[in-house]
């Protein structure tokens, strides 16, 4: 199965320039299916980067981020090679995560 | 994988397919809740329930904000698409520990909000669902003060199904 995270670190100088998009419906719970059902709430509430153990971004979302997020931050103290760690969260207690090397 | 490697080699794949499956289920079920997160704070369930924006606002800093120029809020002026705007935000104040967008008219006014420990650069870029045309504020919480800039993005198709 393929990871739900694509993430790519790439180190600029002294920082470390992290784009993540993950795959998720981020559904709100107010929309309406093709019966007119609601469909439910399905969304990603937490979404964390670790660098050498240390949280080095935090997201918490809402339904409001769109579906499929995308999120670029960026953060310094890591060299080529090191690793970083992507996991999320989401509001059923679904959880996925990636480990990428910075390049 | 060619056709050249024949059946034997496509079995292969699928079984190791099956068993990283197999593992990946395995993680979920033992793993349970996350270490990463456990050691964090709290999600702010009660100010994602918030509908309004100066609610949501206080129930996330407990705090008023203030305008400020050293705050850049980048959104495109008319998005199309109110499912998909692509919102980023810059500052040049120093100590910032968090950035919060809250996007007035939706349903949920606080739509997303980011930790930032130091050693990381107060920027982020990310794409919010807009129900219509709203004010998006951005908030930046930097030495224990609450900054803050806000534009009007104007929606054309809505992305919260209405």
């Amino acid at each position: 199965m393929a990871s739900s995270i694509r993430v790519r670190a790439i180190l600029n100088g002294d920082t470390t320039d992290v784009q993540t998009l993950i795959q998720h419906p981020m559904d709100t719970g107010l929309v309406k299916d093709s019966k007119g059902e609601l469909i439910p709430a399905h969304y990603i509430q937490q979404l964390s980067f670790e660098h050498n153990g240390k949280t080095v971004f935090q997201a918490d979302w809402g339904t409001a981020v769109s579906k499929d997020p995308y999120v670029k931050f960026a953060f310094k103290g890591a060299a080529k090679g090191d690793e970083i760690k992507v996991s999320w969260l989401d509001n059923k207690g679904a959880t996925d995560s990636l480990t990428a090397k910075i390049q | 994988m060619t056709a050249s490697f024949g059946p034997a080699v496509t079995r292969r794949l699928i079984i190791q397919g099956a068993g990283a499956l197999a593992l990946i289920g395995l993680g979920q079920g033992t793993l349970g809740a996350w270490p990463a997160l456990a050691a964090n704070d709290k999600y702010p369930d009660d100010a994602f329930k918030q509908k309004n924006a100066a609610e949501a606002i206080k129930a996330l800093y407990g705090k008023d904000h203030e305008p400020s120029d050293k705050v850049k809020l980048d959104a495109p002026e008319i998005a199309e698409n109110g499912g998909v705007v692509p919102i980023s935000v810059t500052t040049t104040l120093p100590d910032v520990s968090s950035i919060s967008f809250v996007v007035s008219e939706n349903p949920f006014a606080l739509a997303a909000s980011y930790k930032f420990p130091e050693g990381t650069v107060p920027a982020v870029a990310n794409r919010l669902k807009m129900a219509k045309t709203s004010n998006v504020i951005a908030l930046v919480e930097a030495g224990g003060k609450l900054y803050s800039a806000t534009k009007e993005v104007k929606v054309t198709v809505g992305g919260c199904g209405g």
